[in-house]
């Protein structure tokens, strides 16, 4: 859905079967469960105390979370870290980045390819519901793997540094983190305001299906025009302060899940991951402290970090 | 420039001129009306901009497109039979004096 355009008939039906697996109300019955997992989560990182903030919460409740939701097998899950640095390194340009990735990715994509289809995947989750949708005609069974791999493809690596970016801004604005403390209601506006501050997709291509004016340069038909989205997300004609992280800024109207028709299927999801363990956060930490090198993930189309050394005291001690 | 009526959840009323072509959502989130969130900026995705329209006013406003009627499924306070999202609410001249009231919650 990210960049694709097929027919517009075939697009609005696959578009429509993801809208329905991730839809408001899906959530809703997801939430309980990722709330129950972050709290854990954050307890056990309580009794660490300093841990890598990467690795040990970022990716760790995202892998807790995520596949279980598209109902993927256990079995082989080690592959889905690698396989989502594929992804996003592939959109290239082909540097080595992009031939570092696809060199050793054949194991993982083998993985992913195997772990959609319909008779490996739990009954109840996305993925079954995407394969539902081959019964009553709404996508063949041939689309159904390839929805669940993209939904699976597009939600690691973005939620991973979602939340990592979410705690690098609160780390590095200690007033910020105050707020969501005192006001554990704050999580779902300080994630998306660290959406907006950090923008982890930061660039996408699109192309001119016609000729097109924008800010009066002339754009042709089948043109690529690459969005800056972390520009949008800064740009000073649209946000007040934009250079600084506010946990209670008005967020609506940011383009860190994109705009329009090819607008982030799973936003709802992503922002359901980020806010619950935020809040869990929020309610059992203190405190929290950048406590060594903090080292960046070079992706060719995300914004992230390898390693953030972080230091966590509980409330209430 | 036409006026919308908002009515919080306590019974505080917010009257708002909002432009013509634009959408109630925008009108309520660039005036800072608190109890419209719209996370996804009014891409008819994220059912955060749920409001209860004036039952007298319901069919002066356009048709539900089934995006929007599967949304609300979701919403988080009660859906009822006056349940619109306001950013596929676009803003005319006949709908001067629209009154909308707000949820208690939107996520």
């Amino acid at each position: 859905m990210l960049e694709t355009d097929p027919p517009e008939h075939d697009r609005a039906r696959a578009r429509a079967v993801l809208n329905k697996a991730l839809s408001p109300a899906a959530m809703k019955r997801l939430r309980e469960g990722f709330a129950a997992a972050a709290e854990r989560k954050v307890v056990e990182l309580l009794e660490r105390g300093s841990f890598d903030a990467v690795p040990d919460l970022a990716e760790a409740y995202t892998m807790t979370v995520f596949p279980g939701a598209l109902g993927m097998p256990h079995e082989g899950r080690e592959h889905a870290l690698p396989y989502a640095a594929v992804v996003f390194n592939s959109f290239g340009p082909d540097n080595d980045l992009r031939r570092e990735a696809l060199a050793d990715a054949a194991p993982h994509m083998a993985w992913v390819a195997e772990s959609c289809r319909r008779d490996r995947l739990a009954p109840g989750g996305f993925g079954a519901g995407i394969h539902a949708a081959t019964d009553t005609g709404e996508i063949t069974p041939d689309e159904a793997p390839l929805l669940v791999r993209y939904l699976f493809s597009a939600g690691v690596d973005t939620t991973v540094n979602g939340i990592g970016a979410a705690l690098y801004c609160l780390a590095r604005f200690p007033d910020q983190w105050r707020k969501l403390h005192e006001n554990p209601s704050l999580a779902r506006a300080a994630f998306e305001e660290a959406v907006r501050f950090e923008s982890p997709v930061q660039t996408f291509f699109r192309t001119a299906t016609r000729p097109v004016e924008i800010g009066g340069v002339e754009v042709g038909e089948g043109r690529k025009v690459l969005m800056f989205l972390g520009a949008a997300n800064r740009g000073p004609r649209r946000w007040e302060r934009p250079n600084d992280y506010d946990v209670a800024r008005r967020t609506s109207g940011d383009v860190g899940f994109g705009n329009g028709v090819h607008m982030c299927v799973g936003q709802l999801l992503a922002r359901l991951e980020g806010e619950v363990l935020l809040a869990a956060m929020a309610r059992k930490v203190a405190s929290l402290e950048i406590s060594g090198p903090v080292k960046r993930r070079y992706n060719n189309a995300l914004r992230g970090l390898a390693s953030l050394p972080l230091t966590i005291r509980p409330a209430g001690a | 420039m036409p006026n919308v009526v908002f009515v919080h959840p306590d019974g505080a009323r917010e009257e708002l001129e909002i432009a013509e072509g634009t959408s109630v959502m925008q009108g309520a989130t660039a005036q800072g009306i608190d109890g419209i969130v719209a996370e996804c900026g009014g891409n008819c995705m994220c059912a955060t901009c749920h409001v209860y329209v004036e039952p007298s006013q319901l069919a002066s406003l356009p048709a539900m497109s089934e995006e929007e009627d599967a949304l609300l499924n979701g919403t988080a306070s009660e859906r009822k039979p006056n349940s619109r999202l306001t950013c596929q609410l676009p803003v005319t001249a006949a709908l001067d004096g629209l009154v909308v009231s707000l949820p208690e919650r939107q996520v």
